[in-house]
């Protein structure tokens, strides 16, 4: 156990932290994109993914709903809806 | 999701965390052709739990107080095998591992002169182990180990000045960011891995559990940090304040009401005038306050 610990690169997208989100989880509305891509640099899981307008989405296995995306999101795109409502 | 991303998802840092970001950012910034050196902290935790790790890039950990130390021999092997042009080695560390504890490790890599970037992320506090202060905690902060009650208002210290120590060692570049600029954060990592020699970048980088406020408040948060006064953005080069960023000063209340860190002082005027002071001093220093009105 003890000496050089090493694993392979990016090991840990088996880890689906997405289940730590409890409360509120995002809605990407995809109306009013204009693909500043700001969620995608803010978000801390680096979960987010999209290039044209309208198409950036989260990956819900990892996002743990924390809200910074619909908060920067300068079109209010993206809102905040509880989490297992059907809205 | 993409594939070429550095930092991948599935670390383990909390909701909202401004570290994360911040990490996310930097190695970006640097590009895939980089070899990452950390001091134990948080970063180092949730992004490497064994036997999984959340970085794309080589990365390597030692101690809590030489990713410095670790770095300098990282970059010599490096310029021993040729690789140096084409190979950017980051030594990063918490605040805690950078101002106390590693201290001795930076201020030797310093003086030698290597081509290294040091980001240290400046959350204030030993996060990982639950909010002790650290030499970076600002004033009147309350921490696990700097508690309030009838004869405290929190840390009685005002914050290390660690640019300005970085600084004195005459080094080409520092400067300080924050998470909530981010264009302005990645040029300045940008210039940094451009530049030869030794670099030190401080970032603030809120905590929502530290610093108890909504995960979803980090950005305002840094933002408002940067606009009270209370964390000035600067670049130094070569001993020279180059760029700062100007602002139309907002009091210290506006920072301090978001943060259950802070609650204590809102009802105590005293202690208000201390902590606007400590803004006041940083805005006289660098020269903060715009001219006419808000630059970009």
């Amino acid at each position: 156990m003890f000496g050089p610990l090493t694993v392979k690169p990016s090991k840990s997208k088996g880890d689906k932290t997405g289940a730590w989100r409890v409360h509120m989880r995002p809605k990407y509305l995809q109306k009013d994109c204009i693909a500043c891509r700001l969620c995608v640099q803010i978000c801390p899981e680096n979960c987010i993914s999209g290039k044209e307008k309208n198409t950036f989405m989260p990956d819900y296995t990892y996002c743990k709903g924390c809200g910074l995306c619909a908060f920067v999101c300068p079109k209010k795109d993206i809102e905040m809806i509880e989490e297992g409502s059907q809205k | 999701m993409e594939n070429n991303i550095l930092l991948k998802p599935g670390h383990t840092a909390c909701a909202g965390c401004g570290q994360a970001i911040a990490a996310k950012l930097v190695i970006e910034a640097a590009g895939a052709n980089t070899i990452v050196v950390n001091n134990t902290g948080c970063l180092e935790v949730f992004t490497t739990a064994f036997p999984e790790t959340a970085w794309n890039v080589p990365w390597i950990h030692s101690l809590f107080e030489n990713a410095a130390a670790v770095a300098s021999g990282v970059e010599s092997a490096l310029k021993y095998l040729g690789k140096k042009e084409t190979t950017n080695v980051i030594a990063q560390a918490g605040d805690g591992g950078t101002a106390d504890i590693g201290l001795q490790a930076l201020s030797g890599m310093l003086e030698r002169g290597h081509d290294i970037l040091y980001v240290c992320y400046d959350n204030e506090a030993y996060m990982n182990t639950g909010v002790q202060r650290s030499g970076l905690t600002p004033f009147d902060t309350n921490t696990t180990t700097s508690p309030i009650g009838t004869k405290s208002t929190g840390n009685q210290r005002p914050k290390k000045p660690m640019p300005e120590i970085a600084n004195a060692h005459g080094i080409p570049y520092v400067a300080t960011a924050s998470v909530a600029f981010i264009p302005d954060l990645q040029r300045k990592v940008k210039k940094a891995i451009a530049t030869k020699g030794p670099k030190y970048m401080q970032i603030h980088v809120p905590c929502p559990l530290g610093w108890r406020h909504e995960p979803g408040a980090t950005v305002t948060v840094a933002r408002m940090a940067v606009e009270t006064g209370l964390y000035p953005l600067f670049e130094y080069e070569n001993g020279v304040l180059i760029s700062k960023r100007q602002i139309a000063p907002k009091p210290v209340q506006e920072y301090l009401k978001l943060q259950g860190r802070f609650k204590h002082l809102l009802n105590n005027p005293d202690q208000l005038k201390l902590v606007q002071e400590v803004a006041d001093n940083n805005i006289k220093k660098y020269g903060l306050k715009a001219e006419a009105q808000q630059q970009v």
